[in-house]
């Protein structure tokens, strides 16, 4: 027979599944379960709700398009200084969100270096807007995409693009009817990813597209707000943004949870 | 109409130079063994590997063109069918890549599945089909599109002995219909032999023979092929019917002959005995015994001496003769047994 479990162990870990557990639980416990119907559908609720969820999919389709492609160019070509644009690929990943909105600004700003020219010649102005939103989610949302891809097309054997390269099939076909559809889970978990940390986006938001409801006020923002006012509120909102975390999590369930066995 | 090819392959620690000469409707082998080039030339060909090869056809040249511009056709070694499309999409790939209309191309692979005996698996995915069945998808992917040059890289390799055998000769009949050009790559000398019409050996990286499936076997001119093909195999000088081995030894020969000779004698012809063998015109000398390999129906023996052999003897002169590594015996054999070439 094994020994008993050590306590030195046991009671940290006891305390640690606690301390992440019970915060959810309060959660559940608080909520205005009586008035939360009303509340999920009141205008505020709602409208931060249905901005948050077009904002993160957009930025998600903004990812989807840059991210997907910029994922092959990592792991397929033979371009210089790979190793090192990866690195820089996954700085998003790790740097606070509030200095990615600061370097969004400095960029895309009214007088940024590129935003200047952007409001002089075209009369865009990103900063502040709903359009400003869906990239600073973009920005930081990004990198879980692109890693995500590129870790499944480094694993997709690429000898299968020689086969249809033999076949007469350009890069291009080669890329949307073989390699594509080989990496779809990659693609797929990514994207599940990216979505989920777009939709929780706040410091990179709040920074660059500010809040102005109807606007630029997320979910994430409208919690933060809410908790002033109108506590229900944020509660009923942080157990909407709860349960979409839980259903990420259910749908990723094989690829990221199961472990190794 | 003849595809000629000058390959020119080079890398680190290893080059490639091969020229290649392949008539419309034959079927070349490709024979070496592993770390030879052979896949390296398919690669050329195929235009996957970068090289300053040189490949003209019909007074067309390849040089240059990506593999998706040349009119070839591959079965790789391990098919690589995609895994997501069904075997009809997989055979209709090619055309379709090439511009085909979705009916068309549906059309051609149904035929192509039919003729490779797969008509009934035009909606299987490739992994709920057997070593054999993938097989023959991927021959009929790649003759869909009607190819000038068919490129087999160990087409039957990936097979388990006994399917290998059946789809061999399926293989070898669609090649006989097939109007192209072939290249066939294969370790296996059993392959070459039955499927090519003509064979070239390469060892690293260059010709060492070429000739027809029943030259190669009866005149070997090196080592491998000799292993392969299963012959004692020596380079001597003649004079006369004696002939004076490079590493040692002299054999007596029954047809004379003059100057540098290959000798070759298959192990069958080698006669083993405990005492020197007593008159007649013989070749006998001593040798001992370093290996022991039980084959089939007869035991292969090992024996060093002047000069090393192989002998296959029936397993009843085994049990006669008790045979040990290291036993000492008397080599015997016929001088007409004895088959010498010019070198």
């Amino acid at each position: 027979m094994r020994s008993r479990l050590p306590v030195v162990l046991v009671l940290p870990a006891i305390a640690g599944l606690a301390f992440l557990l019970v915060p959810l639980a309060g959660l559940l416990i608080k909520a205005p379960w009586a008035t939360l119907p009303s509340q999920l559908f009141s205008a505020e609720v709602g409208q931060a709700l249905r901005l948050s969820l077009i904002c993160a999919s957009l930025a998600t389709v903004v990812c989807l398009v840059l991210g997907v492609p910029l994922a092959w160019l990592l792991a397929r070509s033979d371009l210089p200084g790979r190793g090192v644009l990866r690195a820089l690929v996954t700085v998003p990943l790790v740097l606070p969100p509030v200095v990615g909105g600061v370097a969004l600004l400095l960029v895309l700003g009214r007088r940024g270096i590129v935003g200047q020219h952007l409001d002089q010649w075209f009369g865009i102005s990103l900063p502040f807007t709903t359009a400003g939103v869906v990239l600073a989610e973009a920005f930081v949302a990004m990198p879980f995409l692109v890693i995500s891809v590129e870790g499944a097309l480094r694993a997709a054997d690429p000898r299968y693009e020689e086969a249809a390269a033999t076949l007469g099939a350009s890069r291009w076909l080669t890329f949307r009817r073989v390699t594509l559809p080989s990496v779809m889970p990659g693609v797929i978990a990514g994207t599940v990813l990216c979505w989920a940390r777009a939709l929780g986006e706040f410091g990179a938001t709040i920074t660059f597209a500010g809040n102005f409801p109807g606007r630029t006020t997320t979910m994430p923002l409208a919690v933060y707000l809410a908790l002033e006012t109108d506590p229900d509120a944020a509660i009923v909102l942080s157990i909407v943004l709860l349960l979409v975390s839980v259903a990420v999590l259910a749908g990723l369930r094989d690829k990221w949870i199961s472990g190794p066995s | 109409m003849t595809l000629h090819a000058s390959l020119r392959v080079s890398r680190a620690g290893f080059s490639l130079e091969l020229d290649l000469d392949i008539e419309a409707g034959e079927v070349v082998a490709l024979l070496g063994p592993n770390g030879a080039g052979k896949t390296t030339a398919l690669r050329a060909l195929a235009g996957l590997v970068g090289s300053s090869s040189q490949i003209t056809h019909n007074g067309s040249t390849w040089d240059g063109l990506p593999a998706e511009k040349r009119p070839i056709g591959v079965v790789f070694q391990d098919y690589l069918l995609f895994a997501h499309m069904t075997a009809l999409d997989n055979v209709a790939f090619g055309l379709r890549a090439r511009g085909t209309r979705k009916a068309e191309a549906d059309t051609v692979a149904l035929h192509w599945l039919g003729q490779v005996g797969l008509g009934d698996f035009a909606r299987a995915k490739p992994r709920t089909l057997s070593g054999g069945q993938a097989q023959r998808v991927a021959l009929a992917r790649a003759l869909a599109t009607s190819p000038e040059l068919l490129l087999l890289d160990e087409p039957l390799a990936a097979l388990d002995a006994s399917t290998r055998l059946r789809v061999r000769s399926e293989l070898g009949r669609h090649l006989q219909d097939y109007p192209g050009h072939t290249l066939l790559v294969t370790h296996d000398p059993l392959d070459a032999m039955v499927l090519a019409d003509r064979i070239v050996i390469i060892e690293d990286g260059r010709v060492v023979q070429q000739g027809t499936p029943r030259d190669v076997v009866r005149q070997p001119r090196t080592d491998y092929v000799a292993h392969l093909v299963g012959l004692n195999f020596y380079r001597g000088t003649a004079h006369g019917t004696e002939v004076r081995l490079d590493e040692g030894g002299t054999l007596t020969i029954a047809e004379p002959a003059e100057g540098p000779v290959h000798v070759v004698f298959p192990p069958s012809a080698v006669s083993l005995f405990t005492e020197k063998p007593a008159g007649s015109p013989r070749n006998s000398w001593q040798a001992v015994v370093s290996g022991i390999e039980q084959h089939a129906h007869t035991t292969r023996v090992e024996l060093d001496g002047n000069p090393p052999v192989l002998a296959d003897i029936t397993t009843a002169t085994v049990a006669e003769l008790r045979l040990q590594p290291g036993d000492a015996l008397w080599v015997s054999l016929k001088a007409t047994e004895i088959h010498t070439y010019p070198r």
